[in-house]
């Protein structure tokens, strides 16, 4: 491992309109080096690096590849100078074959103008075995799944010619498996010699990954530190500025009624497969129950079954003793289940309408909001003021778009929202995804609280670690069915296993 | 990600002072007045251009089409309308109205997030029933027969827009391609029963492919202008009201917080109890009562009878698209999209010289400008990016 940085930005300063999103930011990585780039949402973590991949200019600073200073106008530029950025969001071609997009813009040819498929999937065939990234090239990107498609956009980096690779959030979009094969490629990229600039807010990967962890906060950059000695308590500081609770602070739960009641239910997805396959369980006034499982095991389609936005196949589902046919989002709302749901942007919220108008979106109807149909603007307002308040969600007003506000105070809206209907039963699905560590901190002690109030909890999370720091009871979900049950003492290992369908046979 | 957000305080330089929220949401406001201006002006710059190739001063013609609607009246004003000028403001004013209420039922469909088509249609609807209504219960006292008839053309509209509605809500057939076809069946339905041998035919000369026209108790009264030509009615301050009822309608009842939400996310909407296939077929349906409106004040308040011929040459109902995609599908907005195109409809189409404007052209130009205004909103993203290169050069110039 060469000591001398391969890549230093120096000083790097970019201002965009009312905010200075990188302040004077020096950063550098070296050869065989992952170098993790922490920070909350909205630290400057983005803007720093699409600096460095030519997508913005920075105002102020340099940026010095192997001592020599240059600039980058296009990513053009930087990729012909070895730099590779696999972004958040892909940006691949869904009809075409993965050889396709990986040689995309550097097509090799055959008589100079027809393109040599042959070669470019025999090319790519040997660079997924060096580093090994299996992936078939010939496969269409549409038909292979997230995890491939990120390993797609990886070799067309490597393909490139990239020395230094940014990946930025990698794992957002992983299931945990996923993840575990993304850091071996990581791990023989590195081998290689190449470096990597991995981007994340999450303490427990850097910490697993990283060699070294610079960590940006508003803009400005808080510290360097070597992987060792680093803790995910002294990260989570720097990043936020001050302590930060990560363990979840809870008595040991007093369950009361069975205020949730799912009775062998069967659910089919939208394309008419069978994903919820005889479920039953119960969740008591005063507990949160949470469900464990790799994503795509029927965790989705048991949401919305219970909160009445999909047609149940079979079996019941009762809140408080009373049991629902015929359920609809409606008729669930009204007997009073809360609804976090997993995907704010495209469910949770009208990102057009104001906060004072997502915060009415179940009561809109119901006096004081309306009456006999006339709506009532500033009595939204009011009490979007009211909950704004309560809920402390920062960066608007009640008339603010909530499409304006961060990911975590979305989630603040959201939460505000449900909460508020004061309801019996709260299904909080993925409830801390995409969110900072102060958001989450706040969003579990919240959690908390409302079981002390004594609702009723079910927890629906693909982060093992959040449902295993919540939950008083975990149930283990595979492949539509319940394959463990477990008190808050159980091991990550054992329900891991579980989750992966190991220990089905010896429930059944 | 790292995009700038609200909560990332460090202020450059000066301070900032509404906050960058304010500041997103003053922009949004400005663009929605703005982006329309642009429109528009290059629209008719680009309509100059091909009067100009046609050796003309396109100055003059736009002068002339300008006095030609009758807009010269606010110079002087007068309520006789003896004089050109009065007498073009009322013409224009009656293509308003019509302009007013095609435009609203694209906009209204538009905020339950659906494209309505289907205006010329409702509209074709609409006035057949006026006319049938006006004509055959002639004999009723003259407020309940107005009132009668225009109900009648108002529930016809709304029922064959909510065709499409349903169709959508059903089966999810698209709302686009339902409505062209209902405007084709409501074309042909109109040639038969205007044409020979049809049920709406005029009964004292049977030769004729011409309605019969309505009875004098279902006339809408004029308020302005004569009745024997064509003078202003009070189907103009229905229209009026209908501006302000969709307005209504969308901010100030639970209806319209629903139609909005389905407009904007039907996910989040049906996550919030809102039934999204219900709103789809109601908001076609209200959309359809506003053109059904316009046929039927239109029967009601001028044309009195409607024959074969003038069929394949109404096209107001198009004309509201352009109208609500101008007025970016608000009330306001509707209103001067619906007096420019009411000015142009009436203005490119009388009195022009043949040495200020080529005639063929002048018929035509409100239909370029029409079809350069539906294209340009489609591409309000660049005219956007055109403004805020303006803004970010002048903030250089400044700081510099």
């Amino acid at each position: 491992m060469a000591d001398a940085p391969v890549l230093e930005l120096q000083g790097i300063t970019k201002a965009f309109p009312g905010i200075v999103a990188n302040d004077r930011v020096d950063f550098d990585v070296r050869a065989g080096e992952v170098h993790a780039l922490l920070g909350e949402n909205g630290a400057g973590k983005s803007t720093l690096m699409n600096i460095l991949y030519g997508l913005y200019k920075a105002d102020e600073g340099e940026i010095r590849l192997k001592g020599k200073p240059v600039s980058f106008v296009s990513a053009r530029d930087a990729i012909e100078v070895g730099i590779g950025m696999v972004h958040q969001h892909f940006m691949l071609i869904p009809v075409m074959t993965v050889a396709e997009n990986i040689v995309l813009g550097n097509e090799p040819t055959r008589d100079t103008i027809f393109l040599d498929e042959r070669g470019a999937e025999a090319r790519v065939a040997e660079l997924s075995t060096q580093y090994g990234l299996a992936v078939d090239p010939g496969a269409l990107v549409r038909e292979i799944t997230v995890g491939q498609q990120q390993r797609v956009e990886i070799l067309k980096a490597l393909y490139r010619g990239a020395e230094i690779l940014i990946l930025d959030e990698p794992t957002a979009v992983l299931t945990p498996q996923e993840a575990t094969e993304l850091f071996a490629i990581i791990q023989s990229l590195k081998a290689d010699g190449k470096s990597i600039i991995f981007i994340s807010h999450k303490l427990g990967e850097v910490l697993e990954i990283a060699d070294r962890i610079t960590v940006l906060r508003r803009g400005k950059k808080i510290e360097t530190v070597p992987r060792e000695g680093a803790t995910d308590a002294s990260l989570a500081r720097a990043m936020v500025g001050r302590e930060v609770l990560l363990r979840v602070d809870k008595s040991l739960a007093v369950p009361g009624d069975v205020l949730l009641r799912v009775d062998s239910l069967r659910v089919r997805d939208d394309r008419g497969i069978e994903k919820v396959r005889g479920l039953s369980f119960e969740v008591r006034a005063g507990e949160i129950v949470g469900i464990a499982g790799v994503d795509g095991n029927g965790q989705t389609e048991l949401i919305d079954a219970i909160t009445g936005l999909r047609r149940i196949e079979a079996g019941t589902v009762s809140v408080a003793g009373e049991a629902i046919d015929h359920a609809t989002a409606r008729s669930m709302l009204d007997i009073g289940v809360g609804h976090i749901p997993e995907d704010r942007q495209r469910r949770g919220l009208v990102l057009e309408f104001s906060i004072a108008e997502n915060i009415a979106l179940h009561d809109y109807a119901a006096a004081p909001s309306a009456k006999w149909g006339w709506l009532f603007p500033s009595r939204l307002i009011e009490r979007g003021a009211t909950l704004i308040e309560e809920f402390d969600v920062r960066g608007g007003g009640p008339t603010t778009r909530a499409g304006g506000l961060s990911g975590g105070n979305q989630q603040k809206v959201v939460v505000a929202r449900e909460i508020a209907r004061d309801p019996k039963v709260l299904i909080a699905a993925q409830p801390t995804r995409g969110l900072d560590v102060g958001a989450i901190e706040y969003l579990h002690r919240r959690l908390v609280d409302e079981r002390a109030r004594g609702r009723a909890i079910l927890l629906i999370s693909l982060e093992l670690e959040e449902i295993m720091s919540l939950s008083d009871r975990i149930l283990v979900v595979y492949e539509g069915e319940i394959v463990g049950e477990h008190g808050p003492d159980v091991t990550e290992e054992e329900i891991g296993l579980e989750m992966l369908g190991g220990s089905r046979k010896a429930v059944a | 990600m790292s995009a700038p957000s609200p909560t990332t305080p460090p202020v450059v330089g000066k301070p900032a002072p509404p906050g960058l929220a304010a500041r997103l949401a003053l922009r949004h406001r400005a663009g929605g007045v703005i982006v329309p201006l642009l429109t528009a002006l290059i629209a008719f710059l680009i309509g100059g251009v091909v009067v100009a190739a046609t050796g003309h001063n396109p100055l003059l013609a736009y002068r002339d089409i300008f006095n030609g609607a009758g807009l010269n009246w606010i110079f002087h004003p007068t309520t006789s309308t003896v004089d050109a000028a009065p007498y073009n403001l009322t013409q224009t004013l009656l293509q308003t109205t019509t302009l007013i209420l095609t435009g609203l039922a694209v906009a209204f469909a538009f905020r339950c997030g659906m494209f309505n088509i289907g205006g010329q249609g409702q509209y074709f609807v609409g006035l057949y029933i006026a006319n049938w209504v006006g004509h055959d219960l002639a004999g009723m006292e003259t407020f309940p027969h107005v009132v009668l008839a225009i109900t009648a053309a108002t529930l016809g509209g709304a029922v064959w827009a909510g065709i499409a509605g349903f169709l959508k809500a059903a089966v999810g057939a698209h709302e686009v391609i339902s409505t062209i076809m209902l405007n084709w069946i409501a074309i042909w339905v109109g040639t038969y029963l205007f044409g020979d041998g049809g049920l709406l035919q005029n009964t004292a000369n049977p030769a004729l492919p011409i309605s019969n026209n309505v009875a004098d108790s279902a006339k809408l009264p004029v308020f302005w202008g004569d009745k024997d030509l064509q003078g202003l009615h009070i189907g103009f301050f229905i229209a009026l009201a209908a501006l302000v009822i969709f307005w209504i309608l969308l901010n100030r009842t639970t209806l319209g917080y629903e139609v909005r939400a389905v407009g904007f996310n039907p996910d989040a909407a049906a996550y919030g109890g809102i039934s999204v296939k219900k709103n789809l077929v109601r908001a076609m349906a209200i959309s359809g009562a506003f053109a059904g409106l316009a046929g039927g004040i239109d029967m009601l308040g001028y044309l009195y009878r409607y024959g074969v011929s003038d069929i394949p040459v109404s096209s107001v109902g198009f004309l509201g698209i352009a109208v609500a995609l101008l007025g970016r599908n608000t009330a306001v907005g509707t209103l001067f999209g619906a007096l420019l195109f009411g000015g142009l409809l009436f203005g490119t189409t009388h009195g022009l010289q043949s040495n200020v404007i080529d005639p063929q052209l002048a018929g035509n130009l409100t239909y370029m400008i029409q079809g350069l205004i539906v294209l340009f909103v489609g591409a309000d993203v660049i005219i956007l990016t055109i403004w805020n290169s303006r803004r970010k050069l002048r903030r250089r110039a400044g700081s510099a």
